[in-house]
Formats: structure tokens, sequence, C-alpha cells
């Protein structure tokens, strides 16, 4: 529950606008189930993140049912879900907790509320269209073990990193990164 | 001979490649080849990159699948990363015919169209439901006995089960019989249904939190008298083995418990030696889990 100095006016078009969004990927009565939060707390039990940290997916529900945009999106704790699933499986009323956590991740990034680390890992996709590009080091095992020293991704071929490339840009996904 | 198309992502290929060659060489010795995907990137990991951009994510998975449509094969995995988003971008595509259209308007660009030709399959189940696990046990000739076991599925091989499709993610049993039916033993520890700590972005931007989880698991595993940890994934065998390296680090308390792919495993039981499926490039050496195959 947000304490009371920090009382914000809510933003009653955040569970529409994460309904809308949502439902370009998935079913939207799936994403609807987001209304269906009783808040019992199932999905706080079970996840291995909750139980070292600050995140508690039960109250990202409740933020977003109350329009608290802030809360919800701002806090770096929205971060810390590895997106295993275990509350989505569990979940009693059937909400798609860790997809819907997916979909707020996206309007964060949108807000610019990204992790450095994070934008790191994208700067690798850009530039190699891997996220754990190859190195001197395994080159050399690879070759010890009769494998090709540049395995046949885009690292062989220039051509389909550039393809790569060129996707990553016509997406809006690296101007909404950059933009900063 | 049966025959699928290989998509190796980043981990496998470019930090782990004896999970590469083990999973080739053992598919061969069953009579089913692995064929390469030119030009493959990123899949892009699910709970990164579809959390940073839905819509960048689908893209990029929907290039990757246009090539195997191309080959005009099923596709197969050797991380759970990879196999979520392949499958789940597969899924979602198969659904959303207008958002279909939206990507193939851009893939046309680079003369690629997704057409939703083909299934994503990890490498478990071909070993599972195409090889069999008689035929696996009829091929072993060095059994694992007395090597006690912990198996890590990894969530995302499980999760969400209704694409997946593996059955409650509960209590699975898929690997463990894989696992066991080599002559070794799969031994139960505290939460084994748990997460790596890798997934979702943890790993890069709360390392902190994803090496807690580790800790948790890998301590469970060593609790329950473990000779090494049996991973699908290429991104859960990082997390442990880089993990555990981490952890030393930091705790100045020496984690040593071997990693071993799946594959790598099957490979010791058919009789490859423990350099050529690559076991020796561990972070974590697996002189602890030779020695015990020795006795």
């Amino acid at each position: 529950m947000p304490l009371l100095s920090k009382i914000q006016k809510p933003n009653n078009k955040l569970v529409e606008e994460v309904i809308g969004r949502g439902s370009v990927f998935f079913p939207k009565e799936d994403v609807q189930t987001l209304k269906a939060c009783i808040q019992c707390g199932t999905c706080v039990g079970g996840c291995p993140s909750g139980r070292r940290t600050a995140w508690r997916i039960r109250r990202i529900f409740l933020n977003v049912l109350r329009g608290f945009e802030d809360e919800a999106l701002k806090d770096e704790s929205l971060w810390e879900c590895t997106t295993c699933y275990t509350c989505q499986e569990r979940c009693l009323r059937k909400v798609m907790t860790t997809d819907i956590v997916r979909i707020l991740r996206n309007i964060a990034v949108e807000k610019g509320y990204m992790n450095k680390n994070h934008l790191r890992v994208c700067e690798l996709l850009f530039k190699h269209g891997h996220a754990v590009p190859i190195n001197e080091k395994t080159m050399e095992v690879r070759r010890k073990l009769g494998l090709d020293k540049v395995p046949p991704t885009v690292h062989r071929y220039p051509e389909a990193l550039n393809e790569v490339v060129f996707l990553v840009n016509e997406t809006g996904f690296k101007l909404k990164i950059k933009r900063d | 001979m049966k025959a699928y198309a290989y998509f190796l992502g980043c981990i496998t290929p470019n930090r782990y490649p004896g999970i590469e060659y083990s999973t080739i060489e053992v598919l061969k010795n069953f009579g089913v080849e692995l064929k390469p995907m030119h030009g493959t990137s990123c899949c892009p990991a699910p709970g990164v990159f579809g959390s940073f951009d839905l819509w960048n994510w689908l893209v990029l998975a929907a290039r990757n699948i246009t090539i195997a449509e191309n080959m005009g094969l099923d596709i197969t995995v050797t991380c759970n990363g990879c196999y979520a988003t392949l499958q789940e971008a597969n899924h979602i595509l198969q659904h959303k015919r207008e958002l279909t259209e939206k990507v193939n308007s851009l893939l046309r660009k680079i003369n690629k169209t997704y057409r939703g030709t083909v299934k994503v399959i990890h490498v478990i189940e071909i070993l599972y439901n195409a090889v069999g696990l008689e035929t696996i046990k009829n091929r072993v000739v060095k059994p694992l006995n007395n090597v006690r076991v912990a198996v890590h599925y990894g969530c995302h091989f499980l999760k969400p089960s209704d694409i997946r499709g593996h059955g409650s993610p509960e209590k699975p049993t898929i690997l463990d019989e894989l696992v066991e039916v080599l002559g070794a033993q799969s031994v139960d520890y505290k939460d084994k249904l748990m997460c790596c700590g890798a997934g979702g972005g943890v790993r890069a931007g709360k390392p902190e939190t994803a090496l807690d989880i580790t800790k948790d698991k890998v301590e469970a595993m060593l609790d329950a008298e473990a000779d090494c940890v049996v991973t699908p994934c290429a991104f859960c065998h990082l997390q442990f083995d880089r993990g555990q390296v981490e952890l030393t680090a930091k705790t100045k308390h020496e984690y040593n418990l071997p990693v071993v792919f799946i594959t790598q495993l099957i490979g010791l039981a058919l009789g490859i030696t423990p350099e050529k499926l690559g076991l020796l490039n561990n972070e974590v050496s697996v002189e602890r889990l030779l020695k015990k195959l020795k006795t």
C-alpha cells in the first residue's frame, strides 16, 4: 500500500492501457484477468524473488488497479521478477500475472525507466545480434571440440546481422532505447 | 534419418559449445540429425527482450523461425529461453492473424515471410518421445551407477503450461526419467522446481538477487549429497556454473557442484569422453563427478 505521504493523483486509465497494450499480443480475456485479482497472496507465496527482496507481485496488481502509476512502473523492484511463471500457474483467479509483468515493463521502458545493465544488453543485441556474443576463449574451445570456430549464426554471416540491425530500427525498438 | 533444425541461440555456441557438440553427437548416435540454421540471432530472450518491447521481440523471433521454415524442418533447442521465445512467438502468430500480417510487412523488406509451418521442440522431448527411454537404455555402455543427480528443469521448459503442454509443472518427471534410465539416481532436494535465478533480466539487472537464488538452489543440491546438477537449459547451466564461481569469490567458501547438460550426461553413459563432451571446459571442475564414475 502506498504511504499517505506519497499520495498521488491516480491514473484511472492505467488498467485500460495495460489491457490495450497486452491485447496486441495476448488474448484480451487473458489480459483482462488483471481485474480479477483479489489480493489473496498466492502469487507472493511462491515467488523466489519475493522471498529475498522488496518485490511483492500482488502489490503491483493493487497499484495498477488503483491507478498508482508511479508505484507500479517506477519502482525498481519491478525488475526483480525472474519470469518463472510460478505465480501465473498457481493463481486461483487465473490472473495472467507474469505476462502482465512483462507488459508493465514494456510501458516502464517506454517511459524511460530502465536499468543501465539492461541498456548494455540492448547495445550488445544492436551491435552483434546476440545478447551474449562470442569471445576468443570460446572460439578456441569450439576449435578443440571439432566445431567450426565461428558458429553458423549472425556471427558468421554479416548480411544476416544487417537484417537484424535493420529490424531493430524498423520496429522502433532502437529509437525507444536510445532516446535519452 | 529424422532431422531437425538446431537453433543455437547465444549461450550454447558462444559460452558452452560443449552443449552444442554433445547434443549433435548424442542425437546422431540415435539416428537423429541436427542441421545448422544459418544466420540466426538471439532468440531474443523472452524475459529480457520480451520485457523491454514485445513487438521487437516478436519480429526478431519470427525472423529466426522463417529460417527453419525455409529448411522445411521443425526447430529444436538446448536453451529454455530459446524454447520459450520461439514456441511462444509461434503460438502468438498462429492465434493473431492480424499481427502475423504486421510482422510479415516488416519481414518482407528482408525477403522473408513467416508462414507458421514448423513446430518448436525441446531436445529433451526428442530424446523422450522420438528416441525413447528403451532405446536409450539399450545403448548405455557405461551405466552411471552410484551417481546422485540433482535434476533442475528450468522454469521455461514447463511454464506457462498451457503453451508448453507437458502437464502439471508442479511434479514433472520427464528429465528425472531420462537421468535414471542411464543408471543414475535422481535425488529429491529442497526447492527442486525453483528458478535458477537468472531469468527475466535478473542476472543482468539484479545480479545480487540472481546469485542469492542460485545459492539456495546449489546449497539444497549439496545438502542432498548430489554429485552434479543436470539441466536442459544453457542459461540455467551458465547460471549454476558461473554462479558458483561468483559465490566462491563472494563468500570465500568453495562451491564445487559439477554442472552437466542432459546430453553431456547421456554422452558419458554412451561412453563418450568428458573431454570430447566439453565437460572439462566448465568453470566448476567436474572432477568430483568423474571420480564417482570410476568407483
